[in-house]
């Protein structure tokens, strides 16, 4: 399998590292230099939103795409893109919770049970929080590969209610969140292509009944799992 | 989308009228023609939003012998950058930011006012003629939009009840019904089936003639930008926004209730009354408190009033009603 130098990889993670936070650094000085526009809360929020769903597209595209590209290295880059799906999504979350609703628990704990875009949406964050909380190499090594894995394919159903809540949530233009949904399907359907595909391959047990055989990019490619 | 560089824009152009020249929209003009990017920590009203530069309406011709209104508000009026700059204009584009500048090659000239059905003198009006059917009033009115947040503008127009007057319906009608432009070349969203084209709205008669219902031409003294619904469009500042339709070509007397455009898109959530009522909540969205445009970053949101804080004037036209499920 093809690898880069460490040294390299080292650069390249910090220069993603810094491009990642561009979108929060552009917000930021525009928000210094007063050109958000009328409604800057309205930005704001939109802009922290995309950019979460965006990370959470970019993660699940890692795999997709190491394999297609024959890059197994980009793996070391899927815990980052996905702290930063959580990162953009706490701060869209707490836009929700300081600039929109000024900490009012009870008007956002009745917003959450009543609109659907607001639970879909607090159901994406709350998917998210175990994962970021797991995310090190020693929650790796104390659940064990297998089951730590299976913990993070929440992700899935995370992003699917973040497309959901950015559906639920506009008035009449549903053509961005249709956008957003088209990518999140294309990616899911990779990995139920790869699933159906290896057990195609895999050999049949006895009772006639294969058992699913995930793709593994940590066991097969020799590179850490994150 | 067009993209103007914030220099290339005269203060003259954007800077509100001098008789509302508040220290901040000083502020504000004179930093946009010197130096908008240096930027003031209190100067919000600058000439980029959402990532994407705005355009500012040229400067357009003055409105003569406006006349003060009784309905008037003493509230802090928004500036007409923001007015002119964020706003549902779905015949140009759903995104809030982009109508003012797809708006700008919108043909206002010829324009004429087709007003039919139930009345004894059915007749087409000149927008020039609609102009000089009254004395023009300033009417600083609330507008408070479905999505949460509000504004306050002074409108130039006369009573609604004018142009229907000089129709003389007949008795047998009970609503007026109103109709947008159709022009897909100069309408760029007209050309996306987001909403049916074109878009329809209407009111019940006793709404249509009430004196705070008006037929607006112009904003700040000025002729009205097309962005904001030229060259003529109702307002009616008890109901949200969207009742107010914009660039109206036609309007029609009926006995029936007439189809509005955003109750054909989501029957559910947009009601043909429409009034502002913090009790009913939108089905996605609480409508209990809005946002001010110009109020600022960390300003909390505003209570929103019954009726936009015109119940006095208007409660009297729902007595009886359920407001719940007329919403």
């Amino acid at each position: 399998m093809k690898a880069i130098p460490a040294k390299l990889l080292r650069t390249l993670k910090v220069l993603v590292f810094f491009l990642c936070l561009g979108p929060l650094s552009v917000l930021t000085w525009k928000a210094f230099h007063q050109l958000l526009g009328a409604n800057p809360v309205d930005v704001i929020t939109r802009s922290t939103g995309k950019w979460t769903l965006v990370f959470l597209l970019l993660t699940l595209a890692v795999t997709p795409v190491r394999r297609l590209l024959r890059m197994p290295w980009l793996i070391r880059f899927r815990r980052m893109l996905g702290l930063y799906a959580f990162f953009y999504g706490t701060l869209h979350l707490m836009t929700y919770v300081w600039l929109d609703q000024f900490f009012d628990l009870h008007s956002m704990l009745h917003d959450i049970a009543k609109r659907k875009f607001i639970t879909a949406g607090m159901t994406a964050f709350a998917l998210m929080v175990p994962l970021a909380f797991t995310s090190t190499s020693g929650w790796i090594r104390r659940m064990g590969g297998k089951r730590w894995q299976k913990l993070h394919r929440l992700i899935y159903f995370s992003a699917a209610a973040g497309v959901v809540h950015f559906l639920w949530l506009v008035k009449a233009d549903r053509s961005r969140p249709i956008a957003y949904g088209s990518v999140l399907v294309a990616l899911l359907l990779f990995r139920v292509a790869g699933w159906l595909l290896a057990r195609a391959r895999a050999p049949r047990t006895s009772s006639g009944i294969t058992p699913p055989v995930l793709t593994r990019p940590a066991a097969n490619s020799g590179d850490s799992q994150i | 989308m067009l993209i103007k560089k914030p220099n290339e824009i005269p203060s003259s152009e954007i800077t509100p009228k001098s008789s509302y020249l508040s220290r901040r929209s000083f502020i504000t003009g004179a930093f946009t023609a010197g130096a908008a990017l240096a930027g003031g920590a209190y100067l919000r009203n600058a000439d980029f939003s959402a990532g994407e530069p705005a355009t500012v309406e040229a400067a357009s011709e003055k409105l003569n012998g406006i006349v003060k209104s009784k309905f008037s508000t003493t509230e802090k009026q928004t500036s007409f950058q923001d007015i002119t700059n964020y706003n549902n204009y779905y015949e140009f584009s759903t995104d809030k930011y982009a109508p003012a500048g797809l708006s700008k090659n919108f043909r206002t000239r010829p324009w004429t006012v087709a007003v039919d059905g139930m009345v004894k003198k059915p007749q087409t009006i000149d927008i020039d003629s609609i102009m000089k059917l009254a004395p023009l009033e300033e009417r600083i009115y609330r507008l408070r939009c479905v999505e949460g947040w509000s504004m306050v503008i002074p409108w130039v127009g006369f009573p609604l009840s004018v142009l229907i007057n000089k129709a003389e319906p007949l008795p047998s009608a009970k609503f007026v019904a109103f109709q947008t432009i159709l022009a897909p070349k100069e309408m760029p969203g007209q050309r996306d089936h987001v909403l049916q084209w074109p878009y329809v709205e209407g009111l019940r008669m006793d709404e249509a003639m009430h004196p705070l219902a008006i037929l607006c031409v112009g904003l700040y003294g000025k002729v009205l930008p097309n962005v904001d619904g030229a060259p003529v469009r109702i307002v009616v500042p008890w109901k949200y926004g969207f009742k107010s339709i914009k660039a109206i070509v036609k309007v029609s007397f009926t006995d029936k209730m007439p189809p509005t455009t955003w109750n054909i898109s989501a029957p559910n959530e947009y009601g043909f009354y429409s009034n502002v009522n913090p009790t009913k909540d939108h089905p996605r969205w609480s409508q209990a408190t809005e946002r001010r445009i110009g109020d600022g970053i960390f300003a909390p949101k505003r209570k929103t009033l019954m009726f936009n804080g015109y119940g006095d004037q208007v409660a009297s036209l729902y007595t009886g009603m359920d407001l719940q499920k007329n919403f």
